[in-house]
């Protein structure tokens, strides 16, 4: 069906509706923290070398839209040779097809002309509207909108146009905001009542990691996500580096129904609280700085090992391990209640005074709960047996009671 | 037919400009005769109406508006090229001056190349054992990649460079690289130092170098990488050779840029240079990779000097985004008298999982290498910690990881500058350091891994190393 279609021009709908439905990714720190919706909008802001594109590829493998449009703007071309190469090879879990069918790529890399990389993003968009008018939900990835803006930038001043702040027109700002609202869920123009969504997931690489450049602070102003990638983070090798405290999600209360009908009930509580410690963590480590771990009560040293072993066990995620690459919102689900069971039961047993935190650290089933990533899909059920484990680790620790202290 | 032109108008820093012309075209290249019958090349940047703005290579001093002559030769810059060009010394136009003869063309080249096709291109996977433990394991370099240097004034860039460009090879293969060398204003020394080591390995013989020094016309600079790029893709796709290109100091370069910006009076982007800044990097640095259905490949190490040492500077902030990781020099290691002083944790080679595991180089290379990596930057954060509190108050697991820390840096980054390690012995090295922690904490290793490869779990005292005599 060939349609011929100006890519500046929005295609037409009978009516848009606010997100119900997050777009599940398997990555853990994005689908229980940070969601976003199918039809939401996501930056990825962050400097070089902090997994900006390894997120984007880790999402266009694994998110569960029909349909993913990949734009390389302005970026390098081995990545774009990567995917050419590794997406036939790689099977699509829901379909069993190869991924790269359900892929279109766009490629402008730095290389490329400026002209057609202003135009790729509206192009990009585009494709994506049109399987969305076929009843898809498509998810949208632009890498980096930064090159955009970059490439406005360079046409505008080739025009002899007033430049705005740090030389970007002055219409920077409606740019990204109009091509950011070409996402969404909403009833297609079809004789029949057809639902269809595009989400739209967008890269930013400020000059410098300097968040408060114009391209940065336009996006945020518009999208809904914020993944806020850290260089310390990624230097620790901490992948994926999104910092937990500045990130947010406004799609949260949104999705909450889902989450308890989908998931379970106690899901968005276990995300709370586990933010919560975190959180925690992050205030009682300027006490450690200023005064040393000693310090501290136990409890709230409990609290920084809980923290660790969230940090550790649960956010941190090997894009390049063959399980861990994945993990189903059950898994995730079922790693969270383990990490908290654990801190539970460990809080009750710490109120023993002869409990000390190195005991607790010391349980050999703290080493298995490091490992629960690697637990493949099908044999979930071993998060019970470790459940069982704590349990009895924890209380023949309270049951030593007056025996010999180390 | 070319028309010469006496119109000139303008003389402003490198730039002139010429009036009535007819039929000029943009990127040509221009000849310019002087009063005195010397004759300079400039390339054609602007056109509007009938005046065209020409950009001048070897500088504008001297030029009279009057007497002075302008041909457009209706061409773009080209360079000649054939295997002929090994062994020999260029300047930064690409003449020769090591008193040898012509370069007999095989064919001309238009030194700005072609951008790639992504689906052109084969995705660079082949393992490069440099011999330097600290970017094997860590950041493993792949033929094919463009990895940066990232450097500050006083640091041994050069010594690594040379090092790597000597030792670099890849395993199983006999192949080893030619290179081709571009300074860009660079001092007669460093220069010097380059030439004098590939004279003394040898490696002269397989090289080509392209010199501009710093007292060398500063706009030619935007040149030279350009022929030296040109020369390495007829080499590595025409002549199926595998060629490591060295571009220094690429700090000079963006300055040569911004001078010609800033005298054609654009819009400064940040600290002064061009908003194109950014395309006009990529336009070099993506000309390196590799071609399917071609034997060869071009690696590619431009070297850059940070100002202050600064990462977020635009040249090394522009350089990073576009290039496929960063090795970046420490001061702080350089003073400790650790070399090669590379930083590693915010040094990253993002091609590297295609490089290394089973097959490439050993099963357990990914685990070992993100255990290192954490463990190292959690030392660093222990020792941080013992500089405000005093090392009594750090925990005993902390005291560890400082430990740790200092052993890694004594035996795993340091090594001589002809020390050329194979990648088993950088990974055993690397299990070594790891001894010092207690299993418990090796969480980014599996346990399978542990059990095979622990020194201490494996009980083979042949299998400890042995130090290097």
């Amino acid at each position: 069906m060939i349609q011929k279609w100006p890519v500046r021009k929005i295609r037409p709908y009978k009516e848009k509706l606010p997100p119900i439905e997050p777009l599940i990714t398997g990555q853990r720190v994005i689908d229980t923290f940070f969601t976003i919706a199918k039809g939401g909008t996501a930056c990825i802001p962050g400097p070089f070398g902090s997994g900006k594109t390894v997120v984007q590829h880790q999402l266009s493998k694994w998110c569960n839209a029909e349909i993913i449009i990949f734009i390389g703007c302005g970026e390098r071309g081995n990545e774009m040779t990567d995917v050419l190469l590794e997406f036939p090879e790689l099977i699509d879990p829901s379909t069993g097809k190869p991924l790269m069918e359900r892929t279109v790529l766009i490629a402008n890399t730095s290389n490329m002309p400026v002209a057609a990389r202003e135009a790729s993003v509206y192009t990009g968009i585009t494709i994506a509207e049109y399987y969305r008018d076929m009843g898809y939900n498509v998810a949208l990835m632009a890498d980096s909108t930064s090159r955009w803006a970059e490439a406005m930038r360079e046409i505008s001043s080739r025009l002899e146009e007033m430049p705005g702040e740090e030389g970007y027109p002055a219409y920077l700002g409606t740019r990204i905001a109009s091509f950011y609202e070409r996402s969404g869920r909403v009833k297609v123009l079809s004789s029949q009542e057809q639902e269809a969504t595009v989400s739209v997931i967008g890269a930013v690489s400020p000059p410098g990691g300097d968040l408060s450049e114009p391209v940065t602070q336009n996006t945020l102003r518009t999208v809904q996500v914020y993944w806020s990638l850290q260089d310390k983070l990624a230097y620790a090798r901490h992948f994926p580096a999104i910092d937990w405290l500045k990130s947010y999600s406004l799609y949260i209360d949104q999705l909450s129904d889902y989450f308890q009908e989908e998931i379970g009930k106690d899901f968005i509580h276990f995300t709370k609280t586990a933010m919560s410690i975190l959180q925690e963590e992050s205030e009682l480590e300027e006490t450690v700085r200023l005064v040393g771990i000693e310090a501290l009560s136990k409890r709230e040293r409990l609290t920084l090992d809980t923290a660790r072993s969230i940090r550790e066990d649960f956010l941190h995620q090997n894009a390049f391990d063959e399980i861990d690459t994945y993990t189903s919102m059950k898994k995730q689900h079922l790693m969270l209640d383990l990490i908290l069971y654990f801190h539970k039961l460990a809080q009750s047993a710490i109120q023993e005074e002869y409990i000390t935190n190195k005991q607790l650290t010391k349980l050999p089933v703290k080493n298995q709960i490091a490992r629960v990533k690697y637990i493949p899909e099908e044999k979930l059920e071993e998060f019970e047996k470790i459940k069982k484990l704590i349990k009895e680790q924890i209380n023949s620790l309270i049951s030593k009671k007056l025996g010999k202290d180390d | 037919m070319i028309k010469e032109y006496s119109t000139i108008s303008e003389v402003n820093g490198p730039l002139i400009i010429v009036n009535k012309i007819t039929n000029v075209k943009y990127d040509e290249l221009v000849e310019i005769e002087l009063s005195d019958g010397e004759r300079r090349r400039g390339q054609v940047l602007e056109i509007s109406e009938d005046k065209a703005v020409v950009q001048m290579f070897e500088g504008t001093s001297g030029i009279d508006i009057l007497n002075t002559k302008v041909r457009f030769l209706g061409k773009v810059i080209e360079i000649p090229v054939s295997l002929d060009m090994l062994g020999r010394i260029f300047d930064g136009s690409g003449r020769p001056i090591d008193h040898g003869p012509k370069i007999i063309a095989e064919k001309r080249l238009d030194i700005n190349g072609n951008p790639l096709n992504p689906y052109a291109r084969d995705y660079p996977n082949d393992f490069i054992q440099t011999g330097i433990s600290s970017i094997d394991v860590l950041n493993t370099l792949v033929r094919g990649q463009k990895l940066p240097i990232f450097s500050g004034a006083g640091l041994p860039h050069a010594k690594v460079a040379s090092q790597i460009a000597r030792q670099a090879k890849v395993l199983g293969k006999e192949e080893s690289f030619s290179v081709v060398f571009a300074a860009m204003g660079i001092t007669f020394e460093e220069a010097n130092f380059f030439i004098n080591d590939f004279r003394r390995t040898g490696a002269i013989e397989k090289s080509v170098m392209y010199i501009n020094l710093a007292n060398d016309p500063a706009v030619e600079r935007i040149i030279t990488p350009r022929m030296a790029l040109t020369a390495a893709e007829y080499l590595a796709f025409d002549q199926d050779m595998h060629i490591l290109v060295i571009l220094t100091d690429m700090t000079n370069y963006c300055e040569a840029l911004r001078e010609v910006s800033a005298a054609r009076k654009e819009v400064p982007g940040r600290r002064g240079y061009p908003g194109y800044l950014y395309t006009d990097l990529a336009t070099l640095y993506e000309r390196a990779g590799r071609i399917k259905g071609k034997k060869g490949s071009i690696t590619l190490m431009p070297i850059l000097s940070m100002p202050e040492d600064d990462k977020t500077h635009p040249i090394p902030d522009l350089t990073g985004y576009i290039t496929e990781g960063q090795i970046i020099l420490a001061r702080e290691l350089h003073l400790k008298g650790i070399y090669p002083p590379i930083n590693v944790l915010p040094s990253l080679s993002r091609l590297k999982d295609k490089g290394i595991g089973k097959d490439k180089t050993r099963e357990d290379h990914a685990n070992v290498m993100n255990q290192l990596f954490a463990s190292y930057a959690r030392g660093k954060e222990s020792k941080e910690l013992a500089t405000i509190l005093g090392e009594a108050a750090l925990t005993d697991e902390d005291k560890k990881y400082v430990k740790f820390s200092d052993k890694f840096e004594e035996i795993f980054i340091q090594q001589g500058e002809d020390e050329n390690r194979d990648i088993v012995k950088s990974l055993t090295i690397g299990w070594e350091t790891l001894t010092m922690l207690s299993i418990t904490e090796l969480k980014r290793i599996k346990d399978e891994y542990i059990k095979k490869y622990l020194p201490s779990l494996k009980n083979d005292k042949n299998d400890k190393i042995v130090n290097e005599e």
